[in-house]
């Protein structure tokens, strides 16, 4: 496995990056866009309030994945001592966190006109708040401490003991009853998401996705111009 | 095939992983009464005592064609399709309120069979669809 990596290798790629992921990133968020807000149709139920379930669903999937990336990072981190994966898992955190908090607020403009209230206790609520909380605390950590050795050690640890919760989330629909509605789509069953409206969910999906990558490429980029101006040529 | 600290490392680590979800999972255990956002009809009718000071939310379908609004007070049936409960309301209605949909009831409980709420929330299920391919299941039901 990778044990050291230069920067100035990685970064000649990284840095060129950014603008061809933005490039597909516009092209696919103008179509999203349009499906979303114009083409789909509304709700039988719920009428337009529907297209709220484009950014909050999305969101929520990109939170959720972030997080799981950043604790297999940081498992082989602690395991094998790797170095080259500390900076990915650190610079994945913002995108993650910013996204969770986007699903926590367009959940709750969602809840106010469909279930009567702008905030519940319930599991799937709680524990996606418990997973913004275990970022918050992840980013922090990367402030707190100096030591690079303890600093990658204790991130690494709150990722991991974090990922507990990632399955919580997940099941907490159907381990309890919850005011959230089950899941829409498994991969083991018929999805209960009309077609016409699983188009600007994917579409969505994938601009938030290239959104997340092309954040994370510049914070990864702006950690490796510090490490560059430390003067440091290895991790 | 890798060192032997490697293997202390992934040892120590996964104690303490092993550790911290069984903690995790006996503290929701125990805690299940509190995680549940809402109890049942059925589980309400096999409640050992009733406490009517006690704060509960109640969840399950609107029973069809029970629905009865008068002056400043609406009432309708709380059914999970084993059990059902008499709810009584007055105050505003979320718009997604409707016969044989989702509803959580806040409140108190008059005694096994009667429910007064003091809020009252819609509950959503997880089928999205246009108008129009509703009105064709409804034809082809």
């Amino acid at each position: 496995m990778l044990k050291n990596f230069e920067p100035n290798k990685i970064f000649s790629i990284t840095s060129k990056a950014p603008k061809y992921v933005l490039f597909i990133f516009i092209i696919i968020i103008s179509i999203g866009l349009i499906e979303a807000l114009i083409i789909s149709p509304e709700d039988y139920i719920q009428s337009h309030s529907v297209r709220i379930m484009y950014v909050h669903v999305p969101s929520a999937w990109i939170a959720l994945g972030t997080f799981s990336i950043i604790a297999i990072l940081s498992f082989v981190i602690i395991i094998f001592k790797n170095k080259s994966f500390v900076l990915i898992a650190k610079s994945l955190a913002p995108s993650g966190l910013v996204f969770n908090i986007i699903a926590l607020v367009t959940g709750s403009i969602w809840g106010k006109p469909t279930w009567g209230t702008w905030w519940a206790w319930d599991a799937r609520i709680t524990s996606m708040l418990i997973l913004a909380l275990f970022y918050i605390i992840y980013i922090l950590a990367w402030r707190i401490y100096d030591s690079r050795e303890k600093v990658n050690r204790i991130t690494s640890l709150i990722a991991i003991l974090g990922a507990i919760n990632v399955p919580i989330i997940k099941y907490s629909v159907d381990w309890w009853s919850t005011l959230h509605q089950p899941a829409s789509i498994s991969i083991f069953s018929k999805t209960s998401i009309h077609t016409s409206m699983m188009i600007p969910l994917t579409l969505m999906t994938a601009a938030f996705a290239l959104f997340s990558i092309l954040i994370f490429l510049m914070k990864y980029n702006t950690e490796l111009i510090k490490i560059k101006n430390k003067g440091l040529d290895r991790l | 095939m890798y060192g032997k600290k490697v293997k202390l490392r992934l040892l120590f680590l996964s104690f303490i992983f092993l550790i911290v979800a069984l903690s995790v999972f006996f503290i929701l255990k125990s805690l299940e009464e509190n995680v549940v956002y809402f109890i049942s009809p059925t589980e309400i009718k096999n409640l050992s005592e009733i406490d009517n000071k006690k704060r509960i939310r109640v969840g399950g379908m609107v029973k069809e064609k029970t629905v009865k609004l008068s002056q400043n007070e609406i009432n309708f049936i709380i059914t999970d399709f084993k059990n059902e409960i008499n709810v009584t309301y007055s105050g505003a209605i979320p718009n997604l309120f409707s016969e044989g949909k989702g509803v959580v009831a806040e409140g108190y409980l008059n005694d096994r069979s009667f429910f007064n709420a003091k809020k009252i929330l819609a509950k959503h299920d997880e089928n999205y669809m246009p108008p129009e391919v509703k009105e064709a299941l409804e034809i082809n039901k």
